[in-house]
């Protein structure tokens, strides 16, 4: 967990913030409805993306049944290709390596390419400490640093900002980092990415280690895959003489056939394209191409928790494409920094919850942070069951149970907070499980009904805030049935003791 | 064929008027329909609020209750899909925890005899024109686990076009959820707000008389934001428009 | 304990519930996905990889073999270059025709001179038509990676058809793992700024691919 992450509030007063922010709103409506429309495209061009998204999701699935197979087969590959491989419990140790091998070098900064794993980590804040300095270099990520931000969505971490936004950051803080925005830079988004252009070149060129994450470990071949559009990436993976490479334990395939599969689902699921500008594939180091030294850290940090619970698994197929997060309607709503983590959207709800347990506040209220509407599900190009996940979690939060922990067995307790909320459920299902009963709350409320209040005093205001009450009935249902049908049919009268 | 309507819980307390047009428009396709009194609630809001245990009962109880007949019909997307999708998710579940067979079998029960009632009319019964008279614009929203679990797809809308006198005016955004989502209304209630006001926005850009679902907790939520809007658009059920004839108009 | 142990541990902890004597196989993996969507003719293969690279704004020419040299000294003539990086393979018949200076791909060149370098032109080892990209491998003819990132004008030229493949599954079967593969899907991009697609960044800004055939144009 990164240190920005804490004492954030819980998901919903976070998220009624975002909703009275109109522009915040305005920004997230317009890109992920633009987003949406374009994946629907590219994802109908292919007339076998349901054969396509079963084989990714059986390849993920064993992956992570064998997943210690897969990866002593990819640590010998990336070793006996030249690389170096060492192993991460948890952020501190991922940072405490990485921390270490930049020293090594004797350099002082280093420049990232758009890494979600060295995100989750907080590496970047790692490196400071360690008087190192880390240049974001992914354009959006740049927007973040300079705007001394936090990412707001998985793909466009800067989502949040619009192009006004986004000029005024240039040309107030890009002096302070090295080369200042041009004189009378507009916000037109060509004089934007020339500005960045600019901006970052100095420092791709001088550069002597570079940090990258990756989207796919071929465990068959030890070959590396970074996917990108700006040329950032290959600048920070082929110029720098180290790199560093920190990757989620669960980003191994098993062949290098696999990558015909997530090589098609992935840019189509995320930046809507056919295939995106660069891919970079790279197997340990290559004699006078490319960085000398090649480290690569395996970060665990969660992983193998989540991978205890068999439900809650398969967030680990998880290849960041953000398809979830653009169709989500509450994530539009929220917008990504609710979330409390590097992970926003229906992902982030299921995977931070199980990366970081659900003891704080944020992290229980996440499973709950949708309206199980579905459609994340249904973009998923690796059919995550994102709301089947989510309700396992919610579960979890309510009842507690046995979990792993850092590795450990634990039993958690019921989340504090849901005392209420647990008398009513119970009781609701004493009155359930009691027709007899249930008929005479209904009589009640029916003999009552001119006195209901259209609106609800105490707690219920969360909903009568913004909603009218039905009004009741004159008659249940089963009333109603009963004294039509029941006498005739035999059938409609309450079974008996119950 | 032994039909059993499954009113459900919120249907039977707050939305009478649904359940008998679901009786009425089934007996005038000529099914003889059941009501077997000891249905309650299907464990829904227990279940996608994280109180799986307390699920547990009701489960065995829909089993239980509709065991004699070959058909469960409900007008809800939402309960129905609670049915197929998560009641053999309890029985999985909880035999993990080494019990289980009773919810296992009741799945396994109800799972296949448990319809919404456009599949039911579309699959089942074979018929899109039901005979039905409706005089007004509606719009209609495609819930979301009629649309996504369920996958009703065409089937309302075949039968709200059917409907002698019913102009269907397009919903903008339609797939997009309201806002609803059980417990999530109240424990989100902002976001849930900021939704329903962009659904009941679309809703009323439709310039439509009524706006139709097949699942009234959903009309709870945009009906219940169209009232404080102050609106006239009628939320209506698509049974009680399937239901209306020329003599009975509902 | 080492963390590699503690790492791998956890992993077979949290996998009690997988039967694991099977060994991966347990858990098949469909794969009636296409190997490519549709059975295009190879002229029509070819047609197709111009439309998409064009689609994403790479400049597409077609060429015969002996025109090759010509339109090459008139590309980087048009565009004013007055440098090139030639890769130590790419046939010295290509650039016969070009009055400019060509840099060397060697590995003492820093890459703030090769910053200074206004074009490049290589070979590539394979392209896929569906998806309008073009895979460079590091081969004699093709260079390092970096000569084909810094400068901002990339020539690549693509022998069609056997060069061309239909799909990324025929690419990556064409492919070796143990090079370093580079995919070019037209220029440079970023869709950061409001999720709109804007071509150039840090990469080569014009992506000029050269479709060249031995046969005689039509």
């Amino acid at each position: 967990m990164s240190v920005t992450d804490l004492g954030m509030p819980a998901f919903p007063a976070a998220a009624a913030r975002s909703t009275r922010d109109t522009r915040l709103r305005a920004n997230l409506r317009y890109a992920t409805h633009t987003i949406r429309d374009k994946r629907a495209r590219a994802v109908g061009e292919l007339s076998d993306w349901a054969q396509l998204r079963a084989a990714g999701r059986a390849i993920k699935d064993r992956t992570l049944r064998h997943l210690d197979h897969y990866l002593e087969r990819l640590e010998e590959a990336v070793t006996a290709a030249g690389g170096q491989v060492h192993w991460a419990a948890d952020a501190a140790e991922a940072n405490r390596i990485v921390t270490r091998l930049v020293r090594a070098t004797g350099e002082r900064e280093v420049v990232k390419v758009k890494s979600m794993a060295t995100q989750e980590i907080g590496l970047n804040e790692a490196l400071a400490e360690a008087g190192i300095s880390a240049y974001e270099t992914d354009l959006a990520e740049l927007i973040v640093q300079l705007g001394k931000d936090r990412p707001s969505h998985i793909l466009v971490p800067a989502i949040h900002r619009n192009r006004s936004e986004i000029r005024d950051i240039f040309r107030t803080e890009m002096g302070s980092w090295g080369r200042p925005a041009p004189d009378g830079l507009s916000d037109r988004p060509t004089e934007l990415a020339e500005a960045a252009r600019l901006h970052l070149r100095e420092k791709f060129l001088r550069a002597k280690v570079g940090i990258s994450g990756a989207n796919f470990m071929v465990a068959e071949t030890g070959t590396l895959v970074v996917v990108e559009s700006e040329g950032n990436g290959r600048m920070c993976l082929t110029l720098p003489e180290t790199l560093i490479s920190v990757v989620g334990i669960e980003k191994v395939v098993p062949t290098w056939q696999d990558l015909e599969v997530f090589l098609q689902l992935l840019p189509r699921s995320s930046t809507a394209e056919r295939m995106n500008p660069y891919t970079s594939m790279w197997t340990g180091t290559t004699d006078g191409d490319g960085p000398r030294t090649f480290h690569l850290v395996l970060l665990d940090n969660g992983r193998t928790d989540t991978l205890a619970d068999t439900v809650g698994r398969q967030a680990l197929r998880c290849i960041r494409c953000s398809a979830c997060l653009n169709v989500c309607p509450v994530y539009e709503r929220a917008g990504g920094h609710a979330y409390g983590s590097a992970y926003p959207g229906p992902i982030g709800a299921i995977l931070t919850p199980q990366l970081r347990g659900t003891a704080s506040a944020l992290d229980a209220s996440l499973p709950y942070a949708s309206s199980l509407c579905g459609a994340c599900y249904e973009v998923c190009p690796v059919a995550i069951d994102i709301p089947e996940v989510l309700v396992h979690l919610r579960e979890r939060v309510v009842e507690g149970g046995k979990v792993v922990r850092g590795g450990m067995r634990t039993v958690i307790q019921p989340a504090k907070g849901h005392a209420a909320e647990r008398a009513a459920m119970r009781a609701a299902g004493f009155v359930f499980d009691r027709p007899g009963v249930l008929r005479a709350g209904q009589r009640l409320a029916a003999r009552t009904r001119r006195l209901h209040p259209r609106r609800l005093p105490g707690p219920g205001h969360a909903w009568s805030d913004t909603r009218d009450l039905p009004p009741v009935p004159a008659e249940s249902f089963r009333d109603w049935w009963q004294r039509t049908r029941g006498a005739e049919r035999g059938d409609g009268r309450e079974e008996g003791a119950k | 064929m032994r039909v059993a309507l499954f009113v459900t819980c919120i249907n039977d307390t707050l939305y009478p008027r649904t359940g008998r047009a679901v009786v009425s428009l089934l007996e005038r396709l000529g099914v003889e329909v059941g009501f077997p009194a000891e249905q309650s609630c299907c464990g829904q809001p227990q279940f996608n609020t994280g109180y799986r245990h307390a699920t547990e009962p009701l489960a065995l109880r829909y089993a239980r209750a509709f065991r004699d007949y070959e058909y469960v019909v409900t007008p809800s997307g939402s309960c129905a899909a609670m049915v197929r999708d998560n009641y053999p998710r309890l029985g999985q579940k909880a035999a993990a925890e080494g019990r289980g067979g009773a919810l296992t079998e009741a799945a396994a029960e109800a799972v296949p005899k448990t319809y919404e009632l456009t599949e039911f009319l579309v699959d089942v019964l074979k018929v899109t024109d039901v005979g039905a008279y409706y005089p007004h614009t509606v719009t209609y929203h495609p819930t979301c686990h009629g649309l996504r679990m369920l996958g009703l797809g065409d089937r309302p809308r075949a039968l709200l076009q059917h409907v002698k006198g019913l102009e269907l005016r397009e919903l903008a955004g339609a797939e997009e959820c309201c806002g609803f989502g059980g417990t999530f209304a109240v424990k989100n209630p902002a976001v849930s707000a900021v939704m329903g006001a962009d659904k009941t926005r679309h809703i009323q850009e439709t310039g439509a008389e009524a706006v139709c679902t097949v699942d009234n907790s959903c009309l709870l939520h945009i009906g219940g934001t169209l009232s404080r809007q102050g609106s006239t658009v009628r939320p209506v059920h698509i049974a009680e428009i399937l239901a209306s004839t020329e003599g009975n108009v509902l | 304990m080492s963390s590699r142990d503690v790492v791998l541990a956890r992993v077979r902890r949290a996998l009690a519930d997988v039967p694991r004597a099977a060994g991966p196989e347990e858990t098949a993996v469909p794969r009636d996905y296409l190997r490519s969507h549709g059975e295009l003719p190879t002229d029509d293969i070819v047609q197709q990889l111009a439309e998409n690279l064009a689609d994403y704004r790479a400049i597409v020419h077609d060429i015969d073999a002996a025109g090759l040299p010509g339109l090459l000294a008139h590309l980087l003539g048009e565009r004013g270059s007055r440098s090139v990086v030639a890769p130590a393979g790419l046939p010295p018949e290509w650039l016969a025709d070009c009055d400019l200076e060509v840099v060397p791909d060697v590995p003492e060149t820093t890459p703030g001179e090769l910053d200074a370098v206004d074009s490049v032109v290589t070979g590539s080892a394979v392209a896929i038509a569906e998806t309008g990209t073009i895979v460079l491998d590091g081969s004699p003819d093709q260079g390092r990676r970096r000569i084909t990132l810094v400068p901002d004008h990339h020539i690549c030229v693509v022998r069609v058809p056997e060069q061309v493949v239909a799909s990324v599954p025929q690419a990556l079967e064409r492919l070796a793992p143990r090079r370093p593969l580079t995919w070019i899907s037209g220029p440079s991009a970023t869709s950061d700024i409001e999720l709109d697609r804007v071509e150039g960044v840090h990469g080569p800004r014009t992506l000029e691919v050269v479709l060249v055939t031995s046969r005689a144009p039509l």
